[in-house]
């Protein structure tokens, strides 16, 4: 088996969050990121996941396949594909987080966090399937940048 | 997952400490309004043994100080770190809320 991909296939239920969460941390954790980026890539799978735990099979049950994998530049890409309604996050706006508690509404913080905090998120519709990928430079480029 | 509160004349100090994610956030939420339920309106979150918290805890955090809000209460944070205090950097939560960087200062404030 190839050891830079790797892949799983879970429910799209909340129920299979922290065993996703386990996936990801086991292929990202050797790659050389600080923890601080290891928790920001941990935090934007978790988000995107629970979004399609959430609203991609409304009323039916349905699987999510995660594939993580390595570039030839030390670039990790998490693939996060579902077979849902079509869900582009990338077309959905900011929240307005300049708002006080009254004025602030409750939602749209995940979906920001992953466009925050990810190198590149992209998003494809193929084959009835709603593929997201984030894109993180290798931990060497990283380190480089300050965010 | 873990809560622990005590009284500090009419504050409640809530400790939370582990992962708040979108498992575990119904649960912080439920525990939150059932001291609001009791009376409680004085509320410090101290956040030194938090690890984790994604957006779903945020969600909770905000409409818990909705509530408050209504019944004219109050909720402040201390001890931040690391994840935590980024995901409160980047939500604009850091400037909604007050947080402190000790319990002691935090009651002083109530």
């Amino acid at each position: 088996m190839d050891d830079n991909v790797q892949n799983i296939v879970v429910l799209a239920h909340l129920s299979s969050l922290q065993k996703s969460v386990a996936f990801i941390s086991s292929f990202t954790r050797r790659l050389g990121f600080d923890s601080r980026r290891l928790s920001e890539i941990e935090l934007c799978v978790e988000e995107v996941l629970v979004n399609i735990f959430n609203y991609a099979y409304p009323g039916e049950s349905g699987e999510v396949k995660i594939s993580c994998r390595t570039g030839p530049e030390g670039t990790l890409t998490i693939e996060i594909m579902d077979s849902g309604i079509p869900f582009n996050i990338l077309s959905s706006d900011d929240p307005d987080i300049s708002l006080n508690i009254d004025e602030r509404h409750i939602g749209g913080l995940g979906i920001y966090f992953v466009r925050q905090l990810m190198d590149r998120v992209e998003y494809r519709r193929e084959n009835n399937k709603n593929i997201l990928s984030l894109i993180n430079n290798s931990a060497a480029v990283s380190r480089t940048v300050e965010k | 997952m873990e809560i622990n509160k005590k009284k500090e004349k009419d504050v409640l100090v809530i400790s939370v400490s582990g992962r708040i994610d979108a498992v575990t956030a119904p649960d912080f939420e439920k525990n939150l309004s059932e001291s609001i339920a009791a009376g409680e309106k004085n509320f410090l979150i101290k956040m030194n043994q938090l690890e984790y918290i994604s957006s779903a805890g945020l969600r909770s955090i905000l409409s818990i100080a909705k509530v408050l809000k209504t019944k004219e209460g109050k909720m402040v944070f201390s001890e931040l770190h690391g994840p935590v205090k980024d995901v409160f950097k980047i939500s604009g939560f850091g400037s909604i809320f007050t947080i402190y960087d000790t319990e002691e200062d935090a009651l002083k404030q109530f």
